[in-house]
Order: C-alpha cells, then structure tokens, then sequence
C-alpha cells in the first residue's frame, strides 16, 4: 500500500522533464539541434539564398538601385572576356599554390609522422599551428616588408651575388613584374605562405594513420624506401591531400585582399566580387561572381569526395 | 620497435626545418621592424634599433585603441554566441546516428569551407534586400556564424573520448538527467569548451574578409590594419601594431594548444 501510494505522489517537474527526455532521445536531440539551427538557418542559409536571389537581379543604371526583377543578365555578363580571364587566372593560381604547397608539405609531415616524437614532435606541431592560427594580415604584411626592393630578400640576394637571377626571374613573362611585391610570383609566394599549414596538417593525420607494420612489411619484401614511400604510404595520404587541398583550393579562390597587396594589376575572383559590391554598389553583378567560386570549389569537392577527402578531415 | 626512433634522412631533415624556417622567418622580421629607427622605407637591415614607436603607438594613436577595443568587444560577444550553439550542437550529433546527420554537420562547417568572401557578400546582400543598417551587431552575426564550428569540433572531439559509462555509471547512482549534466559532462567537457572558446576568440580577433562586407564604416583592428597596408600612413606605428596583434593572438592559441592535447592525442 504505502509503496503504491508512493508512486503516486507527484515526482517534481525536473525530474519528469529529464526522465522524458532521457527516454526520448530523439526529442533531445531535436531540443539540443534548434537553437544553433535556427541560428545557422536564418543566418547563413538565409544569407546564402538572399546571395541567390540577387544575382539574378539587376541594376538600375539610372538610380543605381537594384531591380528585383528575375534575369540572366549578370550570367550573361560573366562571359565576357574579361571575366573569363579573371577566373581562368584564379582557378590556375589556386591550383598551381595546392600544388606546391603539396611538395612543401609532404616531407615535413612524413618527418612529423614518423621521425619524430616526444618534445620535438610536440614543438613541430606548435611551430605549424601557430602560423596556421595567427593573423593573417600581420602574416602577410610581414611578406610586404620582406619583399620590398629595399627589403631582406633582396639585400641577401645582393650579399650572395644573386641580384641577377631575382633580375631574371622578374624579367619572365607571366610570373615577373617590376619588382617582386608587384609580380604575381609575388602572390604566388605569399599565397603558398599563408596556406601551407592548412596542407601540413591534414597530411601529417594521414601519416599517423599508416600502420607501421605496412612500411616494415614492405622494406621487408625488398623495396626501397622510396618506392615504399610512393607505391605503399602516398596512396594512403591521398584523402590528407584532399582534405589540405580543399583548404587550400578554397582559400585562395575567395582571397581578395593578398593580390591586392602584393601583385600586379591583374585582378581575382575575389577583388572582382569585392570592387562590385563596394565602389561600384552593383551587389547582383558581385553575387553571380561569387558564385563562380561556388560552383568551382563544388566540382572540387565531388571530386575530392570520390578520393575519400572526407574520412580524414 | 616503432618506427619513430627510426633516424631520418639528412635530405628529409633539411627540407622539414626548412618549411619551418619559411613559416616563421617573415614572423620574426615583423618584430625586427618594430624596433626599426628607420620611418620612410622598410630597409633591411634596420639602420638603428629603437622603441620609440611603441610609446607613439601608445601615446598618439587614439584610433589604434578604438580599434583593438572594437575589435574585442566584437570577438568577445561571438565568442559567447559561438559556445552556446556549438556546445548544444555537439551534444546533438557526438555519439547519435540519425537521417540528416551528416547534412547538418556539412551546414556546420560549410561558413568555414567556403570562402569567407561568400560568407561576406551573402551577408552583405542579406543586410541590403532586408535593408539593415550597418552596425556593431552586423559585425557579431557573421563572427559568430563562422566561431560555431570551431567550438564545435573541440566540443564533439572531447565527447567522443569521453567514456559512457560514466554517464550510464552517474544515472545508476541515482542522478538525474540535469544532475548528469552539471556534475559529470560539464565538468568533463570544461577545458575543451574553453580551448574552443580560445581559439573561436582569435579567430573573430583577426577576421577582416567577411568583416569588410559587414562592417560599413566601422573600423576593427584588422580592417584598421587592412587600410595601412594599402595606404600606409605611418609604417612604424604599423610595425608596432602587428607585433601587439601576435602576441594578443600567439597567447590564446597556445593555451588553447595546452588545453586539448590530450584530445589530438586520444584522436589518433
């Protein structure tokens, strides 16, 4: 009796509240998923369907205000010649500053992953993470002071006798200009720079994740350590390549501010989007621009997602 | 024998030190700089050392100081938005399985895997078609939106290490589902969600792509920084600035660093 009378006696609300959710998780999960998704939707769901709708829209050439009326005027001016070469020169930039920073990356996340260990390893880590965190202007205003015609790298160049190759190199057609900040080596340089910890990383997960034993195994039945390297532990790393690369690949496609500073007057994706919603006020035109960078890093990530990018992010 | 010990190459050595000098040279130089007596060009080496500019940094330039507070205010408010919904949104998708899961962690992380310039001008072009003026506010919803996915990905590490039977272990005790909360996981997920909160800090801290376009005419420290390295007006005044900003940002960042090692570890 007295037990059943207990039972009875109203439990108080906390406790029916977390008994009813701890049965059910699934209304849990939806209490704990509102919040930040209502945030997100309506923030940047929202956001990204307004950057939809107004690239369709158009400008007013007259009052210089946008006409929601639905059009492809703006697609249509994507191909023009011009905006075709900006994108042609953005999407290459991107994929020749993966590409190297691919090669930097590789033998110092394999000397991570396998060479190193305790403090050193712990002191690499750090020494990748930090300029990876740290301010990205401050980051490339050091390459500003750095390649200044009166700055460090030309006066070491001058001290080794070597004036004449950073002379020859600017003297190249496409990559020289009149000195280094103003030629898209330049931007190259400083691209590869700001990126390449965002490579390392991805690289070196990947590294760790290689058994040991498949590297021994492999010296075992006779190969050379290079040929290990490439036939054994490189297919592995491939989705840490992907995964740096899309970092990357994404990042300089969207930059507007490194070719801005360092570089020749040719412009980007980026400063293009940046000019039409700014100075020129056109935010259609910069929205369809925008989308560029959309659909290309898209065909990106297919792809990388076909090389298992995703597994190691 | 694990292959660690193993020694390396000397190529392999040389070309690893080297990726490391590249990467924190130019960091080194800035601070050079900063005690640079020279004031017109940026010659190298410095003619004459000085610390001259960090007294006219502190004494003369009223905009410098706005700016950083600006710039704190800002980050300390996504900061706190960030680690609301990044903590609720880990708790959400840790250790579940269920339809739209993977979509929901990609819209987690898509404001990061796009490039800010998206974030930027979608913002941008939202503020204009629903006619929202530029304000300290505009500024906060963008960090924010970008800050919840690095709380996030501290926040989901440190729950799938931790163990569940200690929740399991906590309710058998006779502890409620609050309890549970406020006892076991919280104290559990603390150093995570402050490493999270960290690095979520120098991130809104250092911001300027998305920020331009959410800005309007306010000024933030990297926006401040982006109009001098356009336009420098004073270049020592400058040098002074980025080396303040790497120790502002150097610090939460290594903090950060200290407080989920054990988590990179565990990952591996």
């Amino acid at each position: 009796m007295s037990a059943l009378a207990l039972d009875a006696a109203p439990r108080p609300l906390r406790l029916r509240v977390s008994d009813a959710l701890y049965r059910r998780r699934a209304l849990l999960i939806l209490l704990l998923l509102v919040p930040p998704m209502l945030w997100v939707g309506a923030v940047y769901v929202g956001s990204l369907t307004a950057l939809l709708a107004n690239s369709f829209f158009r400008l007013d050439d007259f009052t210089g205000q946008v006409v929601r009326e639905v059009g492809f005027g703006n697609f249509a001016a994507l191909l023009q010649g011009a905006n075709v070469d900006v994108v042609l020169r953005t999407v290459t930039m991107a994929l020749v500053v993966t590409g190297a920073c691919i090669v930097l990356a590789l033998p110092i996340a394999w000397y991570m992953a396998r060479h190193a260990s305790g403090t050193r390893k712990a002191l690499l880590y750090l020494a990748i993470m930090l300029p990876l965190w740290s301010s990205y202007l401050v980051r490339l205003y050091a390459w500003k002071l750095l390649l200044a015609k009166e700055g460090a790298i030309s006066w070491v160049l001058a001290k080794l006798h070597l004036s004449w190759l950073l002379e020859a190199l600017l003297a190249a057609p496409v990559v020289g200009g009149h000195s280094l900040s103003f030629s898209p080596l330049g931007t190259f340089v400083v691209f590869v720079y700001l990126w390449l910890p965002f490579m390392i990383l991805p690289i070196q997960a990947a590294f760790e994740r290689v058994p040991a034993s498949l590297v021994e195994a492999s010296g075992d039945l006779g190969a050379h350590p290079a040929a290990t390297f490439w036939r054994v532990v490189f297919p592995l790393a491939v989705p840490g390549i992907a995964a740096g690369s899309i970092f990357t690949f994404s990042l300089t496609l969207g930059d507007y501010i490194v070719p801005g500073v360092i570089g020749d007057s040719s412009m980007f994706i980026g400063q293009v989007v940046s000019l039409q919603q700014g100075t020129a006020g056109n935010v259609p035109l910069a929205a369809a621009m925008s989308l560029v960078p959309i659909a290309v890093i898209a065909l990106f990530l297919w792809g990388a997602k076909r090389l298992g990018a995703f597994d190691a992010l | 024998m694990r292959s660690s010990a193993a020694p390396a190459s000397p190529w392999l050595r040389v070309s690893a030190w080297t990726v490391v000098a590249f990467l924190h040279v130019p960091l080194a130089l800035i601070v050079l700089y900063a005690f640079s007596a020279e004031d017109q060009s940026y010659v190298f080496p410095p003619p004459e050392l000085t610390l001259r500019w960090f007294a006219v940094a502190w004494n003369d330039r009223p905009d410098v100081w706005r700016a950083i507070w600006l710039s704190l205010e800002v980050a300390a408010y996504s900061t706190g938005i960030a680690l609301v919904l990044g903590t609720l949104a880990a708790g959400a998708l840790a250790r579940t399985q269920f339809f739209g899961r993977e979509a929901i962690s990609l819209l987690l992380i898509l404001p990061i895997a796009l490039p800010g310039i998206i974030t930027g001008i979608s913002l941008r072009s939202a503020y204009s078609t629903l006619g929202i003026p530029f304000s300290f506010w505009t500024i906060v919803l963008g960090h924010a939106t970008f800050c919840v996915v690095v709380v996030f990905n501290n926040a989901v590490a440190r729950l799938r290490r931790a163990s569940p039977s200690l929740i399991e272990a906590s309710m058998d005790l006779g502890a409620d589902g609050f309890q549970t909360l406020r006892h076991v996981i919280l104290p559990q997920l603390a150093s995570a969600l402050l490493a999270g909160g960290l690095l979520a800090f120098a991130l809104s801290f250092d911001e300027v792509i998305v920020t331009t376009f959410t800005a309007g005419q306010q000024t933030t420290l990297p926006i401040w920084m982006l109009a001098e390295l356009v336009r420098p007006r004073q270049r020592p005044v400058t040098n002074v600035v980025a080396v303040i900003i790497i120790a502002l940002t150097f610090v939460p960042i290594l903090a950060a660093y200290y407080l989920t090692r054990a988590d990179e570890h565990g990952a591996r």
